[in-house]
């Protein structure tokens, strides 16, 4: 299954490499990792997303929890949560039928053209992973050129909170 | 003060006697700090791999942090080794190793290597000081981390130009870690259930390891299987937490563990799992692993727990705190075992004892090596510390030596590290000056760091070593013989030294003993010489086989007797 999990890790030089070093030793897998400072300075949080039966997932928590950096962690996917990925996708857009087809999928998907060119389109995306694979799909024959995905953050609904 | 100053004075505060290293460049500073003071005791190896066995053999022994400290680069790599041991046998040690000036750190430097990416994956955790105003806190928090909770290897880095900067003196009296909180105290209600479940058992085994030991648990343990009168088994890193000679120990259990304590362990219906970790070597195949038992598991680490056996009931906590809390409920009104069932077992476990799993036939004239291992335990009154190597010899040691007290069997378990047993003997030696410390070795493994006769003739440390030379790597060759049709590959030691003549070129003593009759009258010789190091080269039956065996992939119950 897949789990979501967010970490509030020491915002220090290495700490990332003692996530990553820990999940290639132990042989766990990653699908996606992002990282950023949060606004507490010292620390940084991180999503992860890996998958893995619930044995497994359990042993990723708590090795993870050994980590000396790692102050807090929370598997999102225990409860009800929030997730969003964000991506950028250049697209060829050939002709005038292209150009109006893509505005039109950026419009039901709720995607905005951040960028222009002659023969371009780069449209913004935010949503579930699904959501945006469902874009893609459905651009069909039109040439992707180029993407970038985040990866997944997340947070859970309601009053409860990862923090200190 | 200087970086390097701090370095030495932090040492001093932190109450360090002793530690173990060789300089470079890299730590030149520190070196002339240490130079110009005597509180702190420096000991010289001959290689870096050496310092950190040492330090470990240091810390099991005593209990207390062993110290390390090294050059960058080469100095680093070669600790790694030593590192990774104390890693996976929980050791406490804190490893300091010279670094780059900072402003050449990436640079492909003189002597520079990744020594905090190298070491990542086999420390409890390390640190870069790259602010002098940092050298001080860092230095006490590698202390608190390496010696709470589970313990484990702490690797500090230390940059060149750090250790010449001046900063202020203060050090810490102590330090917390907001992400760092290890739990000491086991949840109550587990512990109920855990007491409960004991009270229900009517095969019931008790199964213990290196955790008692960490945690000085040995009298709590003692009291708790006592008042139980429940079987006792333990692992290699458990052995002397409960005395071995006590009709309650079933002996050691594993690949190379008695018939009693594995069958025990096969068909019980209670195990008690204390401070262990259900390591390969211990379970066999995993599937076949106590069929019909409901497990208890006490350990410190929440990871430890439920990682390769599923347990009933997990209690995360310091074995000390938790046995003691068991021990007051096993006390109280109420608790009753099930004295019927409980002694019907002890029938059952007796006869398969008298199986006598560990007989061996020593007649003729050829040296049995379980015979020289038994010798030294008669002739040492099962008081000496003992360490050992990696092999054939290591589990003779660990069958044949009963140990009796906690601390005194010095062996790399986890890691299986050759070379580990003489330069382990070394800082045993240093803390226990007039204790006897022998090395149970073969003549493979003490190659891996012959070089440190030098460091123990430097400091007139008379250890024994007791080198059970069968010309092969045993262990590799039982291994040969069972599993690959008798093709000894790579398993033949050609061109051995002359042992005898080894030691005396380094100022020590060489014995060899070739006939059964001689045995004793050495080893009583070996334990009068106080002022250097007694090297017995005995040569033993060449293709003597460790049994029993349980082969990989087998169960507990599927054990090779002879």
């Amino acid at each position: 299954m897949r789990h979501i999990i967010s970490i509030l890790i020491e915002n220090e030089a290495g700490a990332l490499s003692r996530v990553a070093g820990l999940f290639s030793a132990r042989g766990y897998n990653i699908e996606s990792l992002t990282v950023a400072p949060t606004n507490d300075p010292s620390l940084s949080r991180m999503t992860l997303v890996t998958r893995g039966t619930e044995d497994i997932v359990e042993q990723i928590t708590k090795q993870l929890n050994k980590l000396i950096d790692i102050v807090k962690l929370q598997d999102m996917t225990a409860g009800s949560h929030l997730e969003r990925e964000m991506m950028l996708a250049k697209i060829r857009v050939a002709n005038q039928q292209e150009r109006e087809e893509v505005k039109r999928f950026a419009d039901i998907f709720r995607g905005r053209i951040i960028d222009v060119s002659e023969e371009t389109y780069t449209i913004e995306l935010t949503g579930s992973s699904s959501k945006l694979d469902a874009f893609i799909q459905n651009l069909g024959k039109i040439q992707v050129m180029e993407l970038v995905r985040s990866g997944i953050i997340g947070m859970t609904r309601g009053e409860t909170t990862l923090s200190l | 003060m200087t970086g390097a100053e701090i370095f030495v004075r932090c040492l001093k505060d932190e109450g360090v006697e002793c530690l173990f290293g060789y300089p470079g460049g890299a730590v030149l500073h520190i070196y002339d700090a240490l130079y110009r003071q005597d509180k702190v005791k420096h000991y010289l190896v001959r290689h870096e791999q050496a310092a950190t066995h040492a330090a470990d053999g240091y810390a099991r022994a005593t209990g207390k942090p062993g110290v390390v400290l090294v050059t960058s680069g080469p100095g680093a790599t070669n600790a790694v080794t030593g590192i990774a041991t104390a890693h996976l046998d929980s050791i406490p040690l804190v490893v300091f190793t010279g670094q780059v000036p900072t402003s050449l750190i990436g640079n492909d430097a003189f002597q520079e290597v990744d020594s905090i990416g190298i070491t990542r994956p086999c420390v409890k955790h390390n640190f870069l000081v790259t602010d002098i105003k940092d050298l001080a806190t860092t230095i006490k928090k590698a202390f608190y981390v390496a010696t709470t909770g589970r313990p484990g290897p702490v690797v500090v880095d230390i940059p060149k130009d750090v250790t010449a900067q001046r900063a202020e003196y203060y050090y810490p009296p102590d330090v917390s870690l907001r992400s760092y909180n290890p739990v000491v105290k086991g949840h109550i209600g587990q512990v109920k259930r855990a007491v409960q479940l004991m009270s229900t058992a009517r095969r019931p085994m008790i199964y213990t390891g290196g955790g008692v030991i960490l945690d000085n648990a040995s009298e709590e343990l003692i009291e708790f299987t006592r008042l139980l009168n429940f079987p006792i088994t333990q692992t290699l890193m458990g052995l002397g937490a409960f005395p071995a000679p006590d009709r309650q120990f079933l002996g050691m259990l594993g690949m190379h563990g008695t018939y009693e304590a594995n069958l025990g362990m096969h068909n019980c219906d209670v195990l008690i799992a204390i401070g262990a970790r259900f390591d390969d070597r211990v379970t066999g195949n995993i599937e076949k692993f106590c069929p019909t038992a409901r497990i208890i598991h006490v350990d410190i680490d929440p990871a430890s727990i439920s990682k390769n056996v599923k347990v009933d009931v997990p209690i995360v906590g310091g074995v000390k705190t938790v046995l003691t809390d068991m021990i007051k409920l096993i006390k109280g009104n109420g608790f009753k075992t099930d004295k019927d069932a409980v002694t019907e077992w002890w029938k059952q476990i007796e006869e398969w004892r008298g199986m006598d799993c560990l007989k061996y036939d020593q007649t003729g004239d050829i040296i049995k090596p379980q015979m020289v291992v038994e010798k030294l335990y008669q002739v040492t009154n099962g008081d000496a510390y003992v360490t050992s190597d990696v092999g054939q010899h290591q589990m003779w040691a660990a069958q044949y030596y009963q140990f009796n007290k906690p601390r005194r069997w010095i062996n790399s378990g986890g890691l299986g590290t050759m070379g580990f047993g003489m330069p382990a003997a070394m800082g045993v030696q240093i803390a226990y000056p007039d204790a006897t410390v022998a090395c149970i070795t073969g003549e493979g493994s003490i190659q891996m760091n012959i070089q440190e006769l030098s460091t123990l003739k430097q400091y007139g440390l008379p250890i024994k070593v007791i080198t059970l030379n069968n010309g092969y790597l045993g262990m590799v060759r039982q291994w040969q013989e069972f599993f690959y049709d008798k093709r000894y590959a790579m398993s033949y030691m050609e061109s051995l030294p002359d042992f005898v003549k080894l030691a005396e070129s380094y100022g020590h003593i060489g014995i060899r003993v070739e006939k059964p009759g001689d045995v004793e009258a050495a080893l009583r010789e070996a334990m009068t010489i106080r002022d250097r190091v007694v090297f017995m080269d005995f040569l033993t039956d060449r293709e003597e086989n460790v049994y029993p065996m349980i082969p990989a992939g087998a169960g507990q119950n599927e054990m090779i007797l002879v």
